[in-house]
């Protein structure tokens, strides 16, 4: 793999400079990941996006992954790429139900839509997002279709008489 | 132009675009406030075709989840299976055959064709050339007389399957390749020869929804549409996947980053798409088209009756599929329309813990607001099908 001889700067770099906010890094693939902390995650995007050797200038994707029964429940996804540089990174936040994490909408414009999309699956909050609604559910919806607790079905009412009946999940 | 009537003072309107508009490529609403008629913001509210793709792909095997992807990106169905395979793939960890990767290759190429004819005919269409969508729907036939030759499907295709394709590449579709290269060039001229030079085009695409490299990167864009803007970002060039790094084509760019570049750039990506036909079809080997592991792929049909092995592994096969070890992998191809990247998490089950699709047409529809500021209503359409947005993929 071309990229190969890349890797090094993309998990060096970000671990001396960020030692205690990494929590851990993995290789696997050939695709680096970095789990970091909540509280770091704006600060190393940003160093991320404006470092030379790394310029992540391309959000590729943000995304939403419940692990219930864990706790936190949810990771957010962060893929990142340079145009530049032409090199990969991962990035995952773990994020409890209740909880909030800063939204990365100021650094990368393009994380508008795939925020809005984690929030209307999982109900995960973007804190900071300019307009943080449901994107593709109705905006009167209730609940988080991709949560693993959500029925696949839906649950029933008047238009969905195959879905679940709410109390017998309980 | 010095126009007075930049300052004329009149109440802001919102306008209502969709969802049911001829223009709108499908189920798309736009929210336009305008200033008189010029835009102030556009606002997409999209949806309305949302099936809840991913959710369905966590509640089956692997192998059932092809035909679904069929359903995202229906004008290019091949792009799809084969982003969604190949992240499969990865996570296997295993090497697909030489020739399958030609194939794929062929595959995802004509099915590139496909997708553009019908955007240049659709968008010639929406500002009012006609003629032109039938002359693409003409070759478009072509190319689906292919697709109908491989598999038997116009298009939903679900031709790739983990650890190959499903049919062989016979003698025929390659004749069919090679006329198809043949015929191709003298009709595109034809469509340059409409649209190109025309008066009328060039007004309603020059200038209009200008973006700069800078701005398209930072709002996401990817595909044709960031190429027009100067970027050279080509997947198939810069993480070459399959056998793309052996082939010799050029990744065209525009410099200004309107609609103009936008077509002229999706015009040139066909050419080249031919020029990779040509060598894909010509330097395919010959051997098996699909892996050699009876727990992938289902033995040929007629062994299953004779063959008491055979029958096994095909009764496991349908019914429970096969395991994927635990893991997470993102595999991304360029797709006609940007980057389609398919992000599984794998907990070592039959089926996938979660399968994110990351959609070109829901990306790219972000800077749709960017594009139509300070425009005209009428350049809307014009941005709109500069994008090529397709609503099976942007809702999923």
């Amino acid at each position: 793999m071309a990229a190969d001889h890349r890797n090094p700067i993309l998990i060096d770099n970000l671990k001396t400079r960020f030692k205690d906010e990494i929590v851990s890094t993995s290789r696997f693939k050939d695709e680096v990941t970095h789990l970091v902390t909540k509280s770091a995650l704006v600060k190393i995007c940003e160093f991320l996006k404006t470092d030379p050797a790394l310029q992540m200038n391309y959000l590729v994707d943000v995304i939403g992954v419940d692990y219930r029964p864990a706790l936190p429940r949810f990771e957010v996804v962060y893929h990142l790429y340079s145009i530049g540089q032409r090199h990969r990174i991962r990035l995952k936040v773990k994020v409890g139900e209740d909880e909030s994490l800063p939204s990365v909408t100021g650094i990368w414009p393009a994380a508008d839509f795939p925020e809005r999309e984690a929030y209307d699956m999982y109900g995960i909050i973007f804190d900071g997002h300019p307009n943080l609604t449901r994107i593709y559910m109705p905006h009167d919806w209730d609940g988080f279709p991709l949560r693993k607790d959500y029925p696949l079905r839906g649950y029933k009412d008047e238009y969905n008489p195959f879905g679940q009946e709410k109390e017998e999940l309980l | 132009m010095a126009e007075p009537e930049e300052n004329l003072a009149t109440n802001e309107i919102t306008l209502h675009f969709g969802p049911q508009h001829p223009s709108a490529h499908g189920l798309l609403h736009l929210i336009v406030k305008m200033q008189g008629e010029k835009i102030v913001n556009v606002n997409p509210d999209i949806g309305y075709l949302h099936r809840g793709t991913e959710k369905i792909a966590e509640n089956l095997l692997y192998h059932q989840f092809v035909p679904y992807t069929d359903r995202l990106d229906y004008l290019c169905a091949m792009s799809n299976n084969l982003a969604y395979v190949m992240a499969v793939e990865k996570l296997l960890d295993i090497e697909i055959p030489e020739r399958t990767k030609y194939i794929r290759v062929v595959a995802a190429e004509l099915s590139r064709i496909a997708g553009h004819l019908l955007c240049v005919g659709a968008w010639g269409m929406d500002l009012g050339a006609m003629t032109i969508l039938l002359y693409a729907m003409r070759e478009r036939e072509l190319v689906l007389d292919i697709f109908e030759m491989l598999c038997g499907a116009r298009m939903t295709l679900s031709y790739m399957r983990v650890g190959g394709v499903r049919y062989d590449f016979n003698e025929e579709c390659q004749e069919a390749c090679l006329n198809l290269v043949k015929i191709m060039p003298a009709r595109i001229d034809e469509y340059e020869r409409i649209l190109t030079g025309n008066r009328v085009w060039l007004k309603r695409n020059k200038a209009v929804g200008v973006l700069s490299a800078d701005e398209a990167i930072t709002i996401g864009l990817s595909g044709p549409a960031l190429r027009a803007s100067g970027v050279n970002w080509d997947i198939r060039k810069h993480e070459p996947y399959l056998v793309y790094d052996r082939m010799d084509f050029v990744v065209p760019t525009g410099e200004t980053g309107d609609c103009l570049d936008r077509y002229l750039v999706r015009i040139e990506e066909m050419r080249q798409s031919l020029r990779i036909i040509e060598q894909a079809v010509t330097a395919m080997p010959p051997g098996p088209f699909n892996v050699d592991d009876a727990q992938l792929v289902p033995p040929p049909h007629a062994q299953t009756y004779d063959n008491m092995e055979n029958l096994i592994h095909h009764f496991k096969y349908v019914s429970h599929g096969f395991k994927v070890p635990p893991g997470e992998a993102y595999a991304s191809i360029e797709s006609p329309k940007g980057e389609l990247g398919v992000y599984i998490v794998s907990d070592g089950t039959e089926k996938p813990f979660r399968l994110k699709l990351r959609m070109p047409t829901f990306m790219n529809l972000q800077s749709l607001a960017q594009m139509c500021k300070g425009g005209y209503l009428a350049d809307v359409v014009a941005c709109l099908s500069s994008l090529d947005p397709v609503f099976g993929e942007c809702d999923k």
